[in-house]
């Protein structure tokens, strides 16, 4: 049963600077729980570090904060060890895609059954500016003294490189687009991960909320054209139908391509789609039949303030 | 009567057997009812470097190994210019015999300071740098000779078993050192065949061609060589005597403290407890279902100590295990656990730093680093088990610290626990007790995960029950979890989190704290595996009428400085003994008791200390004839 988004909202004062595209991330993320009807107390946000960090806070669920870059692996242990959560990480580009990106392709190749967001907005907001791995070569944002000398990581290309099973981009200004994106990436059963793109209002002077928008690109009749279209308006397939190598690689090759598409013509929308993946849990469940059943978080560990566990059989063998 | 204390050392080539060889005569010595204290020594390499093992049997309890070896099996030459003279006159070598002529040279694996000091020795005696040479030196010492064609013992047994494989098959070559001390020693036989049927159960095909050689060669020992004055005939063996391997007693400590997350990242010495957990991840739970330990191989160790904090946040006992390299990653996280009070164990497995250091070598390095480890003030309980036996209780008592006092417990273990082979008293599980301290199973509305409470302690909830929602944060925070800035209220949330320092030595039993095997006018203070050498050297010093006190120190931090000044009260001298450069137990001790520490006895070879050059140093001391610090160098 869908709830308000009011329900997912805390009390906690929102600090972010006005007309940050933030907001739009987190309302969409508020919005797509609540109507996903999603038990709270089995709900839990984990955030990284940066003006995204705060958003766990801004969420009336089970609320983890980590450090930087280290966000996917504290939800990832929460969702191996207790299953039944539901489990969003976000965290910024910096965080997840720069000093986090270890983790980022590690969790690709494991598939828990989780969502990752990302919101990208190619500069180190908290820290005044800094370059983010988004960042384009050559660009230089209102606080670089020098144009960044480093080239971008493609978000897009490195989660279809890295194994994830689900991979989209969102804009935080459309909220509408992003909560429906939101909804599919929490019920894809795998990795999904969702790069956010987010307009920085403080840092970024270059890819603005009007940057988005197209404001500069006019044509004759003084027409703007925003540079984000959605995939899905352009007849795009992104979904692997059958278990097959051939599908497979089709669908990752097409991604890919899609994904290097930047600068007049922004695609938004799912890139990537695979259900026949094994996710994590059934990996384990291969070698620990009752797992899911009996979680490590259910298990009953005592008798009477006692161990319950028996390990005669292992110590018979090492009897002598 | 006289009393069995037998050293037998067994060396080659890295991947040659040697360590299979060692188990096969551990196991048959502790069937027959000896104490085992077996020590593993080896390179950081796969294949081709020295290794060796040295197995130290005893009729009575022992905790550490000595320097004299009684026997000694070898089947290269490396192990033969390494070890010669550990060997005692009366003592004995078993060598390939082919190998005579064979010149230090020819060896690529000497490395060339050892082979100056090599050469230095043999030609101060005259010798040439030959297995002749050294060979010569031990006769003259009055070291039997055990000379034996390895080769042509295969080639007639392949004949014997009409088995023209085994010929060429060097694979064998343990078997054939192993089964030919045993028949030198007079072991009987069928303790040997037991044991190779125990350890190839799986492949009876090689358990068979194990046995023919081990027969044969058995029975050639007995029938070639005879005048070994050392006979092993067995004797009554205790009922639930276990042979078990260091890494093992964390383990099943674990397993039984009802640990079932834990997360890793390979690194020697410390991975073995991982590798092992995962082959036993299937649990028998009394009166239910199975239970099961999730094993994590992880991309690295930040992300293993990340998915822990994860796993305990969901209210799973969990814990990793690592080494120094790996335990310096960890250490930002160790933080986060410390202010979001999260109760998680990290079992450290140290090895000689700094760096890589000697990776695959022993070492007390990082006691000081432990201590201190993570930026800015937090508690934690950093606790060290001496002996491996007590490792197993001590990981259920560290899973209850850290439930108990929700905060992260470093467990100290090192390289020395982690490549022994001891004989203990079996595994009691029903002393191993379960407090979850105020974990919740039900939560009641307008519930704060950090509320002020009379002890400092708030009750905790999970991820996932019903209205026990918590916000975390690496921030500074207010009670329900949330960031903030306020002065007042950080200066309450600090004092409230560090005041579990004094609770947790207000509330650990003294005896877990720190124990005393008494105190003397002499009185060492140490922790760790050292504890096992030091408890040997003890003895032997008493034996000459000679006592000498020891504390051994288990918890670390917070460190009892009160509790451990009022032990070494009547103390006049204070000897310090670990293995580590600077003595870092010392420090602690004189920051914590205010008193100076009089001697230091500290190894930093990477090699573990031997009972004997502990004896040496203690009776140096007694006698007034030490250094402050006596630096030990004992083993290869």
């Amino acid at each position: 049963m869908a709830l308000k988004p009011a329900e997912f909202k805390t009390d906690v004062h929102n600090d972010w600077c006005p007309g940050c595209g933030d907001f739009g991330i987190v309302n969409a993320l508020q919005m797509a729980l609540a109507d996903m009807g999603l038990q709270r107390d089995k709900t839990a946000i984990f955030s990284g570090i940066g003006c995204s960090g705060k958003t766990s806070h801004y969420i009336n669920t089970y609320g983890v904060h980590t450090l930087h870059g280290r966000v996917l692996t504290f939800a990832q242990g929460a969702k191996i060890a207790n299953p039944e959560m539901t489990v969003v990480a976000v965290g910024g580009d910096g965080d997840g895609l720069g000093i986090g990106a270890g983790h980022f392709v590690a969790a690709g190749r494991r598939n828990v059954n989780m969502t990752y967001l990302i919101f990208d907005n190619g500069v180190y907001g908290l820290t005044k500016g800094q370059a983010s791995p988004t960042l384009k070569l050559g660009e230089k944002t209102k606080s670089l003294p020098s144009p960044n000398t480093n080239s971008n990581v493609n978000p897009i290309g490195l989660a279809i490189a890295s194994g994830f099973t689900f991979v989209a981009r969102g804009y935080s200004y459309d909220i509408k687009h992003l909560k429906a994106l939101i909804i599919q990436a929490v019920k894809h059963p795998g990795l999904s991960f969702l790069d956010v793109l987010q307009p920085c209002p403080t840092y970024n002077d270059l890819n603005t909320r009007d940057w988005y928008a197209g404001s500069d690109l006019m044509d004759e009749a003084q027409k703007r054209h925003s540079r984000i279209y959605k995939l899905e308006d352009t007849g795009y397939e992104p979904t692997v139908h059958y278990d097959s190598e051939v599908e497979t690689n089709e669908k990752l090759s097409q991604a890919l391509i899609k994904s290097l598409e930047w600068g007049n013509k922004i695609p938004t929308g799912v890139f990537y789609k695979n259900e026949n993946t094994t996710p994590y849990t059934v990996r384990l469940q291969d070698k620990i039949p009752n797992y899911l059943e009996n979680p490590p978080a259910k298990q009953n560990i005592s008798n009477n303030g006692f161990s319950n566990t028996d390990i005669s059989k292992i110590l018979d063998s090492l009897e002598v | 009567m006289s009393s069995v204390d037998f050293t037998w050392l067994i060396g080659g080539p890295q991947g040659s057997g040697v360590e299979s060889g060692a188990n096969i005569f551990s196991r048959v010595c502790a069937e027959m009812g000896y104490q085992v204290f077996g020590k593993r020594e080896f390179y950081s390499n796969i294949k081709g470097e020295h290794s060796y093992f040295t197995v130290r049997i005893a009729d009575k309890k022992i905790h550490s190994n000595v320097n004299d070896v009684n026997l000694m099996a070898s089947f290269d030459a490396e192990t033969i210019f390494r070890h010669y003279e550990e060997i005692i006159p009366g003592g004995g070598i078993i060598y390939d015999s082919d190998l005579s002529k064979m010149a230090t040279d020819a060896i690529h694996t000497l490395d060339a300071p050892f082979k100056e000091r090599l050469h230095k020795e043999l030609e101060s005696k005259n010798k040439p740098f030959t297995i002749a040479g050294v060979l010569e030196i031990l006769k003259e010492k009055g070291v039997l000779l055990f000379p034996v064609s390895f080769k042509s013992i295969l080639h007639t047994l392949s004949e014997e078993t009409e088995n023209p494989r085994l010929k060429g098959l060097i694979r064998m070559f343990n078997v054939i050192a192993v089964s030919l001390s045993l028949g030198l020693v007079k072991m009987p036989p069928d303790s040997l065949q037991k044991a190779i049927d125990g350890i190839f159960s799986k492949k009876p095909e090689v358990a068979k061609i194990n046995q023919q050689t081990a027969t044969y060669s058995y029975n050639y020992a007995t029938a070639k060589f005879e005048n070994f004055v050392y006979s092993l005939p067995g004797v009554q063996k205790e009922p639930g005597t276990l042979l078990v391997q260091g890494f093992q007693g964390t383990a099943l400590g674990k397993m039984a403290s009802g640990c079932r997350f834990q997360p890793y990242y390979p690194i020697t010495p410390a991975s073995d407890e991982s590798v092992y957990l995962e082959s036993n991840e299937i649990l028998d739970i009394i009166g239910d279902r199975p239970g099961s330990t999730a094993v994590i191989q992880t991309e690295d160790e930040i992300s293993a100590m990340g998915m822990t904090i994860g796993g305990a946040l969901t209210g799973t006992r969990s814990a990793t295990c690592t080494s120094g390299p790996g335990f310096a990653l960890m250490t930002e996280m160790l933080g986060w656990a410390g202010i979001n009070e999260v109760p998680i164990v990290i079992t450290a497995y140290q090895r000689s730093g700094p760096s890589t250091g000697l990776p695959t070598r022993h070492g007390q390095d990082d006691l000081l680093f432990s201590v201190h480890a993570g930026h800015g003030d937090f508690p934690k309980i950093v606790y060290a088990s001496g002996e491996i036996e007590e490792s197993f209780y001590d990981t259920g008592n560290c899973f209850n610290y850290a439930d108990t006092f929700q905060v992260p417990v470093i467990h100290m273990m090192d390289k020395f626990h982690a490549s022994s082979v001891i004989t203990c008293k079996r595994f009691d599980t029903e002393k191993i007790s379960i407090d979850r301290g105020k974990l919740l199973e039900k939560v009641e509305d307008g519930y704060r995960r950090f509320e002020f409470t009379d002890d400092g302690i708030s009750p905790r909830s999970r991820l996932g029950i019903d209205n026990g929602i918590f916000w975390d944060t690496g921030d500074e925070s207010d009670e329900t979890g949330h960031i903030t800035e306020d002065p007042i209220l950080r200066v309450k949330m600090m004092d409230k989190r560090m005041s579990r320092l004094d609770l947790i030595l207000e509330r650990i039993p003294k005896e877990q704290q720190a124990v005393s095997f008494g105190v003397e006018d002499f009185t060492i203070i140490s922790w760790g595996s050292t504890i096992g050498p030091v408890l040997d050297a003890v003895d032997m010093l008493k034996k000459e009428g000679i006592s000498i006190g020891l504390v051994q120190m288990k918890l670390m931090h917070p460190f009892p400085g009160e509790y451990v000044a009022s032990l070494l009260q009547n103390a006049k001298t204070i000897i310090d003994v670990e293995a580590n450069q600077s003595g870092q137990l010392g420090k602690l001790f004189k920051q914590n008791v205010n008193r100076d520490v009089d001697y230091f006895i500290l190894k930093y070879t990477g090699r573990a200390m031997t009972s004997t050059e502990v004896y040496d140093s203690l009776k140096k001391i007694v006698q007034n004839k030490a250094d402050k610090r006596e630096v030990l160098m004992h083993g290869a």
